[in-house]
Order: C-alpha cells, then structure tokens, then sequence
C-alpha cells in the first residue's frame, strides 16, 4: 500500500504526465455494439479527440445492388440494420416504386405500416435493453428481451424467419396476415401499454440512471442538424422532424400519432423520447390492425410488380466463367424500370434511411445509394464526445443508437 | 414549389446548368461557383439539412447525353418549406475533384470521406480526407464502374494474401 502511494506521488511528478495519452476503444469492446474502433486521445479520463474508424464490416452492399436485379436487393437489405430488418425492406422497395410508378394496394400498405412499426418497438427494446445494461441496469435487459421475444415469434408467423425478413416485396408484400396473426397482434397491443410503464418503473426516477444520463451529450436544435442526426437523436433536442409526417410514405397519412419531442437535447431527453414512441407504435399498430376488415380480399401485390421468377429468354444465355466461382448464370436484361433516377427514404427506427436511385432501363439498378442514420451517427460521436470523461462514452454510444452493420454496408 | 427556379438561375447564371423536374427539384450544376450557390441555399433559402452527399459514377450510361464521368449528388430539405431539392454536380475524370462543403454542415465530413474512397474524387478544403470504409492501403476505388466485381489473385490485398499465406493448412 506504502508503495504504491510512493510510485504514484513519483508518476504525478514527472512531466510526462502533461502529454495526452492515446487509446483504442474497440473494434472488440461488450458497449461499442458490434465492431467499431474508437481512437481517443485523453487526458487523464477526459476525451480530447475521439477519432472512429469504421469499415470492419464492410460488405460492399451498394456494389452487390448493382449487380442483382430489385427484388434481389431486398434481400442485402435485411443486413443492413438486422435489428429493424422490416423497416428497411420498405425503403428499399419505395425507390423501386417510385421509379417504376406502382401503385400499391391499400392493404398492402396497411400491412406494411404494421411490420414497420413492429421493427420499431423491436428495435427500440433491444436499444432499451444494451443502453440500460451498458450503463448499470441488469434487470431491464431481461424484460425487454421477454418483450422483443414475442414480437419476433409473431415476425415468425408472418414470413417464416426471425431476423431477416425479406417479407415486403416491390409493389407490396410477400404473404397476407391469417387471422392467427391478428389475434396475436391485438393481444400485444392490449398489453405492450402496461409493460412500458413497467420498464419505467424500473429506471425513469433511478437515481444512477439519473446521474448516468441527465446532462450527458447536450446537442442543441442547430448543432443536431448540422450533425445530420435524425430519428430520436434529432427530436430529443427539440426538432419534431418525423419522415412519417413530413413525406408521408405507406400508411401513416391515414393513422393518427404524435412525434414526441425532448427539450434539453440530453441523454436522458432522447431516451424518454424513444419511450413514448414505443407507445406510439403500438397505437399506430392498432389502429392498422382496425382498418385490417375494410380491405379484405384485397390483393397484396401491384399490378405490374417485377416478378421473383427469373426473366424470359433464359435458353439463349450462354453461362460466362466467373473468375473465381467458375461458370455463374447470367440472366438477360430485361427492360423493367424506366430511366431515370428516384429518391426514397422513410423514418427506420433508428434514423432517416433513404435510397437514391439511379436506373439505366434495366432490370438492375445503375447506382444504389443507401444513406443509412448509423453511419451519420457514428460520425457525431467526434463531436459530441469532446470534453466528456470515458465512462460517459459508454452511455453516448447507447443514445446514438448504432449498428454496426447499418453504418459499413 | 416554393423555391423560385428563376430568380436562382438569374442569380447563378454560371452554376445551374439545367432545372428538371423528376420526383424533386433537381438542378444540374457545374463545379465553378459552386460554394457560393451552395452556401446562399443554405442561409438564405432555408435549405439547412444535407440529407445526403453521394457520387455516380456514368461510364457508359445509356442514356448519357453529356460529357463528365462522375457526379457529386447532393439532397438537401427545407424543414419550413418541407421540399426536398436535389443538386447534381458535373465532374470530370481527368480533373477529379471537387469543393468540399464541411464548413456548411459537419454531417458532409464521412459523406465526402466515403464519396472519396468509392470513387476517388477529391474534395478541396476537406480538412482530414481519408478512407473510410475500405482499409487504408487498398488500391483502387470500388464503386466505380471499370473496378472489377472479383480481383484476380495477384491482385488481392496485401493483407489478405498474408492471412491466406500464414493459415495455409500444413501436411
């Protein structure tokens, strides 16, 4: 004990002490969420300059889009965020639509709206769940995980898989809801409300989760836009930009919720902020699930949609080698889409997520552009970690919300 | 619309090359003047949110009736307004650069970073320009259209060719 007094009364003498100290948070770290590389320079525990570095999983899913006709797109969709895989299948889909002028079944919409608004409450109970454990509170984790378990058992229900959905199609959707499903729903909208509250319980007045959020990553209105922060992110500072009301996509011109906003633009702001959404979803998905009996018997697909078969023509292909798989099949062309460009982007739990798209007339995109909220946010974590100490780091992480796999492509 | 294409195109004779009108506003530009015009959106029409920054790469396009390779894409949106405006910048390949906006907005720093290792276009006043996604020794940029889908196998990456070297399986 002497000792290491002495050592430490030796080491805080030395000039070398004034000189910043570097470290790497990451790529392998339990609170960075998947594989992100933080470059901090400290002094002492206070951040001075927090450098990320990004691309570990880096799958080049714009290139591959470029090769793979538009419903084969969806399917690199569902890697993208794999936490709210639903909700990017429709961006996804939009753009197509878009360019191609289709138009979509109500009901199609209406189920649409409902899976996407189920990818939120997903998503955000996930958030809940990490945030929480990364910043001290064990027993969240297990309830929201209780929670999400049941959502995705009913995804299961739905197309058949858990994670990757792949469920919306171009010009609609890939299966009818059976009434099973419906019940199943309605059952978890009549409970959700009172499991929210619990969770509230649970931490909204804890006295750690208090000191660990309140005051921690203040961005004001400015500073967030000017950061490109969207999503919950955006409204915890005040701003109620929702892509849901201001470009209103799919269904949500036809169900009423209101876009919750914060007021300080803290930690503690944008979670209350995600808390109230889960609410909102929940009421959207009971409202789509009332207007469900209006469009019974209603296709689930456009009239048009390109099709999941293989184009026409196939026989006169000659199959090129590959250079390293050897000889791949190689479909002809089709004409499908119109030239020209397009622009979706709808409000993915996480963010705004948008696709612009650049068509030569073929039955595969000329550029697929993602702007994915992940990769913004990581980008904000320079700016908003300055002047912070290393365990805050910890808790801004969690707020910003990012996966990994949404930020690399 | 409430953005008066007129005014802007007497104002910025030189930039806007052509007004479209697909799914948004959309103004094709050139690379001269570009900041100002930029800038003078920003702060005097309201268009504060850069939505997003990305590059295209037309090597032959069909349906290309001009001269430039590559176009910097930029969406940006009008919270007030609610309009969304999309402006196309012309970039040739032999001069492949082009004026960076992270003065503007913060949120264009990985944007152009990215735009920069997919495609090599360097963007002018950028204060730390460096790879993002792809590691920092790899050659070439991948999103261009003559970069091959599969590398041969010299070609690889040095890294790679390492790793596969080191775990080749001993008999």
């Amino acid at each position: 004990m002497g000792l290491a007094v002495e050592v430490n009364k030796k080491q805080v003498e030395d000039s070398q002490w004034s000189e910043p100290f570097y470290i790497n948070m990451g790529p392998q770290h339990p609170s960075t969420h998947g594989v992100l590389r933080l470059f901090l320079e400290l002094d002492g525990e206070t951040i001075v300059n927090c450098d990320p570095r990004v691309g570990y999983l880096h799958r080049g899913v714009e290139k591959l889009a470029e090769n793979l006709n538009y419903n084969q797109t969806i399917v690199l969709s569902d890697r993208l965020d794999y936490i709210s895989s639903a909700a990017n299948n429709v961006v996804f889909a939009l753009a197509v639509e878009k360019l191609m002028g289709l138009q979509v079944p109500r009901r199609a919409r209406l189920l649409r709206t409902i899976v996407s608004e189920m990818a939120r409450i997903c998503n955000h109970l996930l958030w809940l769940a990490t945030h929480a454990l990364d910043i001290g509170a064990m027993t969240v984790f297990l309830y929201c995980f209780r929670d999400r378990e049941w959502l995705l058992n009913i995804f299961e229900k739905i197309c058949g898989a858990r994670l990757t959905h792949s469920y919306v199609r171009v010009g609609g959707v890939r299966l009818d809801f059976t009434n099973e499903i419906i019940d199943d729903l309605y059952k978890f909208t009549e409970v959700f409300p009172e499991r929210i509250l619990d969770y509230e319980t649970l931490i909204d007045v804890n006295r750690i989760w208090l000191k660990r959020t309140k005051g921690i990553a203040v961005v004001s209105i400015e500073e967030a836009v000017n950061l490109g922060l969207t999503g919950p992110c955006l409204r915890g500072s005040g701003l109620a930009y929702d892509v849901r009301k201001y470009r209103p996509y799919d269904a949500y011109n036809e169900v009423e919720f209101v876009v919750p906003i914060g007021k300080n633009g803290d930690t503690y702001d944008r979670y209350r902020v995600r808390m109230e959404e889960l609410r909102q979803s929940n009421y959207i998905i009971k409202q789509c699930l009332d207007k469900l009996p209006e469009t019974e018997g209603e296709p689930v697909l456009a009239e048009g949609a390109p099709d999941l078969l293989l184009p026409d023509g196939l026989k006169d292909v000659v199959p090129k080698p590959h250079p390293k798989l050897g000889a791949i099949f190689k479909a002809q062309p089709k004409q499908w889409a119109p030239i020209g460009e397009a622009f979706a982007s709808i409000e993915s739990p996480k963010g705004e997520l948008s696709v612009y798209l650049v068509s030569d007339g073929s039955n595969k995109p000329w550029r697929w552009r993602i702007r994915t909220p992940s990769f913004i946010h990581v980008a904000a974590i320079k700016h908003m970690a300055k002047g912070h100490m290393i365990a805050d780091l910890v808790a801004i992480i969690g707020t910003l919300d990012i996966v990994l796999g949404d930020s690399d492509r | 619309m409430n953005l008066a294409v007129e005014e802007l195109q007497k104002k910025f004779p030189d930039v806007i090359r052509e007004v479209k009108k697909g799914d948004c506003l959309t103004l094709i530009c050139g690379r001269e003047g570009f900041l100002e015009f930029i800038e003078y959106l920003k702060d005097q029409k309201g268009f504060v949110y850069l939505i997003d920054l990305c590059g295209v790469d037309y090597l032959n396009y069909p349906a290309k009736n001009w001269e430039e390779r590559f176009e910097v894409v930029y969406h940006l949106y009008n919270f007030e307004a609610k309009e969304l405006l999309r402006i196309r910048v012309r970039v040739p390949e032999d001069d492949c650069w082009h004026y960076s906006v992270v003065k503007l907005w913060k949120t264009a720093d990985f944007f152009e970073r990215e735009c920069y290792d997919m495609f090599g276009i360097e963007f002018k006043g950028h204060p730390d320009l460096r790879r993002v996604l792809m590691p920092d020794d790899w050659k070439g940029y991948p999103l261009r259209k003559d970069y091959p889908l599969a590398l041969s196998e010299e070609e690889e990456w040095e890294v790679y060719k390492e790793l596969v070297k080191k775990n080749k399986p001993k008999r």
